[in-house]
């Protein structure tokens, strides 16, 4: 199939950016939608061309390197699909693309569709983990957890800090991402003991960062390659508030 | 050289408690005043970096990707083993060892292996304890299954996601440490040389992937956890920047590189499509618990799989290896797979593919508890070929995953460069010939949390903190020439791109050293490989300047140590004149198809010591002593 795509370019941060258009020619409906670029790419740098700079690292959905926003939607147009994952019979002969870098306040762009997502870390150094030490810990039958939260404390778990619910929030709210790693240890008894103070810390430090608060658009879930559930962000105001509580 | 693995003297239940106690330690107060580089921040570099951050020491990691979190570890699916015997199923330490010896064809260490078996329970209970979502049964406790290679049922997991799990509690732990300050991270940081001073090693050259600077940083010990080389047959399961060059430079600052040809290609993967494909992907070996593997009796058989009926399809692997059935060793599962594609029995576009058929499964146990053990592997299937493997077989066939060979380590994980220790998949030391399922991350936690912590002490207990400076000239010296590799790669201005040469070299290493290898088919890549390598350097195409962000300048820099080192893999392949685990070679096989290992001349590990660009590796042989296990022959009928 052949397709027109118009893709967001800037040299650096400083950069204005523009969109640019490129044609793809002869692409297969099997390849990926990265797999596209790639041949985009290719012929690029044969023209002498500079080529589309882009994240991707394991190409199978799970290391949330890859983000692109395709014609206004974070990841593209299929549910629960990383753009690494997205194939191109999903698109039709003929089809126009607008490809554009995850834009949020908290995510400067380095370059082309390449964005700084620093600030998602700094949530999680903030404290989003158990305090454990490396050795001396029980067996790990020792404390019992209901089936039931196990699995969704795993639901939360998988969330794979792509930006993708940040990109796609008005406001530029990474309450999805903090609320599923709350959630996460919220739920297994070994994470309650600092439940309280983690997420103070990181509602605290989501802030800092620049980014927005949540008003309920429910975008983040709507785009979110491993359908991470806005209840998460319930269950994060509820941890808050029985914080504040006990402060 | 005779290497010596200084491996301790006494009982091998007792070996690594002596080694603990006999090893020397660093005073509390004095840990602060050593600085450690981790290259790497999968499994193995995030758990070092996070136990060392906590002893006291100042580490600085680093890695490529832009966060810790997508270090290639976290696309492991199946799971982790460990020799809890939870079930109550005959599992022990012994046995671990046992079955990791057998699979790894008993070309591994003993006293490793041993070791590895004993740590493996501590490692469930750390990743409990930060709290990884284990699948738990009803009552509330850890639930396992069963993996290939092994009749007990040992491998605990996060459903499809058990790297994830694993690497995201190692990550918390380093994020803390980042927060208390004794970890420094740099991301987007690509490693191009290893400082030797003296002989030991002091510091890397990297490159800053953001502004294209080079930089130096000292320190007084470094270690390598930077992963495997399965990258060197284009396509493979490996992420796309998982790379050679960090072991690479290092093995050309005098660490010597082991057992390069042990490759390990695994069974279970989606079939490659087309030209234009990146990378393949893996579907987990969990799903072979439940999966029966077959193809059609005839040949060229055209009909779509329901319309075969029971009585014309071949259930090879059932009918080979009858006690592991559909669980046997990873090699021996592809070899099977190979075999009957070879034959014209292959399914899929291009014969190139097996049946994984559920049907029974379903039928058994119900759809919704297929669901739940693999639901988003079958999503994952679905989203790649378009097929819904709950209604039709799924079709899998064998791709290049995981290298058993790496840089060599003796016992307490040092090269026989002082001060360089190499942990995960980037050394040699655990799985022998063959690694077994749900084994790569026991190793990968079982050196960061419990072992390396440990050694590295005893290293640098000898060693004065801080003298070493990147003012000293080996520094100098090695930045200018990590300079002046960049700008050789810009100034060929050639016409094919580092993609084309990737690719064409994968072809040549997966046609003439990939699941099978002859004298005739590794003598020949042996002449190809240095003349596509001579054409790379003539006519290599890379676009852009390198003081900026420049991916075809990172490409290009990945594919001219690849280019050396399929050589130096090649090599490894045509020295070791037997068949053993993954590595086959034809001339040396039974009647019915399996590997004949020659234990009398080849029961040793090879270590290449780099000599000088075009001139001939020199070999050093590690004699394998084997004292507790019998040196049988590997089956799985």
């Amino acid at each position: 199939m052949n397709l027109t795509l118009y893709v967001w370019r800037q040299e650096d941060r400083n950069d204005k950016g523009r969109l640019v258009q490129y044609e793809a020619r002869d692409i297969s409906r099997d390849v990926s939608f990265l797999e596209m670029l790639d041949i985009v790419n290719e012929g690029l740098v044969k023209k002498g061309d500079d080529p589309i700079s882009f994240d991707s690292d394991c190409r199978e959905g799970i290391c949330g390197m890859c983000g692109q926003v395709v014609n206004g939607v974070a990841h593209g147009p299929r549910k629960k699909t990383t753009v690494c994952q997205l194939h191109m019979r999903h698109f039709k002969d003929g089809d126009t693309l607008y490809i554009e870098p995850f834009r949020a306040r908290a995510f400067p762009v380095i370059k082309d569709l390449i964005v700084d997502r620093t600030a998602m870390e700094k949530i999680i150094e903030s404290g989003g983990y158990i305090s454990v030490h490396t050795g001396g810990v029980p067996d790990g039958n020792a404390v019992l957890i209901a089936k039931r939260d196990a699995d969704a404390a795993m639901d939360a778990a998988e969330c794979i800090g792509c930006g993708a619910c940040i990109a796609a929030c008005p406001n530029g709210s990474a309450m999805l991402f903090t609320a599923a790693k709350v959630s996460h240890l919220a739920m297994l008894p070994q994470g309650r003991i600092e439940a309280g103070s983690r997420v103070c810390v990181m509602t605290e430090e989501m802030l800092k960062q620049g980014f927005g608060n949540c008003s309920n658009h429910y975008e983040c879930e709507a785009v979110c390659p491993k359908g991470i559930k806005v209840r998460f962000i319930a269950k994060l105001y509820r941890e808050f508030i029985k914080a504040k509580g006990n402060l | 050289m005779i290497l010596d693995g200084k491996i301790p003297s006494g009982p091998l239940p007792e070996k690594w408690d002596l080694r603990r106690a006999e090893m020397k330690l660093v005073n509390p107060a004095n840990k602060r005043k050593y600085r450690i580089i981790v290259i790497g921040a999968g499994l193995a570099g995030s758990s070092a970096a996070a136990s060392l951050g906590e002893l006291g020491y100042n580490v600085d990691v680093f890695f490529f990707q832009d966060s810790p979190r997508r270090a290639h570890s976290i696309a492991a699916q199946g799971g982790i083993n460990a020799a809890k015997n939870y079930p109550n199923d005959g599992d022990s330490v012994e046995r671990l060892f046992h079955d990791t010896i057998k699979g790894g064809d008993f070309r591994s260490r003993e006293a490793n292996v041993y070791r590895l078996a004993q740590l493996s329970c501590g490692i469930i209970d750390q990743a409990v304890a930060q709290g990884v979502p284990f699948a738990r049964d009803y009552a509330g406790y850890l639930g396992t299954r069963s993996f290939g290679g092994a009749q007990v049922s040992r491998t605990f997991y996060a459903r499809g996601q058990t790297g994830q799990q694993l690497l995201l509690g190692a990550y918390g732990a380093l994020l803390r440490q980042v927060k208390l300050g004794t970890v420094n991270l740099h991301p987007r940081t690509e490693m191009l040389d290893l400082v030797v001073v003296n002989g030991e090693a002091k510091g890397v050259i990297v490159r800053d992937l953001v502004t294209g600077a080079i930089g130096s940083f000292a320190a007084d010990a470094v270690c390598l956890c930077s992963g495997g080389y399965a990258n060197v047959f284009f396509l493979t399961t490996n992420s796309i920047g998982s790379s050679v060059n960090a072991t690479w430079r290092a093995y050309k600052r005098g660490a010597f590189f082991a057992n390069p040809c042990f490759t390990q290609i695994h069974p279970t993967c989606i079939p490659v499509t087309g030209e234009h494909q990146a990378k393949l992907t893996l579907m987990s070996e969990s799903l072979r618990n439940d999966g029966r593997v077959w193809v059609p009796k005839l040949k060229g058989d055209q009909r779509s799989p329901e319309e075969i009926p029971e009585s014309e399809r071949d259930y090879f692997l059932e009918r080979r290896y009858p006690s592991y059935g559909n669980l046997a060793a990873r090699d021996v599962s592809s070899r099977a797979a190979k075999e009957v594609c070879d034959q014209g029995r292959g399914v899929g576009p291009g014969g190139r593919g097996v049946y994984l058929d559920f049907a029974d499964a379903i039928r058994r146990l119900g759809a919704d508890t297929i669901r739940e053990r693999y639901g988003n592997l079958f999503e994952m299937y679905e989203r790649i070929t378009d097929e819904n493997a709950y209604n039709r077989p799924m079709r899998i066939y064998p791709a290049p995953h995981y290298t058993m060979g790496g840089l060599w380590v003796d016992y307490n994980l040092e090269s026989n460069v002082r001060g360089l220790f190499v942990l995960g998949e980037a050394n040699f030391s655990d799985h022998g010939a063959n690694r077994l399922g749900a084994s790569a991350l026991m190793q990968g936690l079982a050196d960061g949390y419990f072992i390396l912590p440990y050694t590295i002490a005893n290293y640098l207990a000898e060693t004065k903190p801080g003298v070493i400076t990147t003012h000293f000239s080996e520094f100098i010296q090695s930045r200018e020439e990590v300079s002046a590799f960049t700008n050789k790669l810009l100034s060929v201005k050639g016409k094919r791109t580092p993609a084309e040469f990737h690719r064409e070299l994968g072809k040549l290493m997966w046609n003439n050293v990939g699941m099978t290898r002859s004298e005739a088919s590794l003598k020949e890549a042996l002449q190809k490989i240095p003349a596509l390598r001579e054409e790379f350097w003539q006519n290599v195409l890379v676009a852009g300047a390198g003081m900026k962000l420049n991916q075809e300048l990172e490409r290009a820099g990945r594919v001219a140590d690849l280019l050396e080192f399929g050589e130096l893999l090649t090599r490894d392949a045509l020295q070791r004149d037997e068949s053993c685990g993954a590595h086959f070679r034809v001339e040396h096989r039974t009647p019915d198809g399996e590997a004949v290992r020659n234990d009398k001349d080849f029961s040793y590990v090879s270590a290449w010591g780099y000599q000088g660009d075009g001139r001939e590796p020199e070999l050093h042989k590690e004699p394998l002593a084997f004292e507790n296990v019998d040196l049988a022959v590997r089956s799985y009928k």
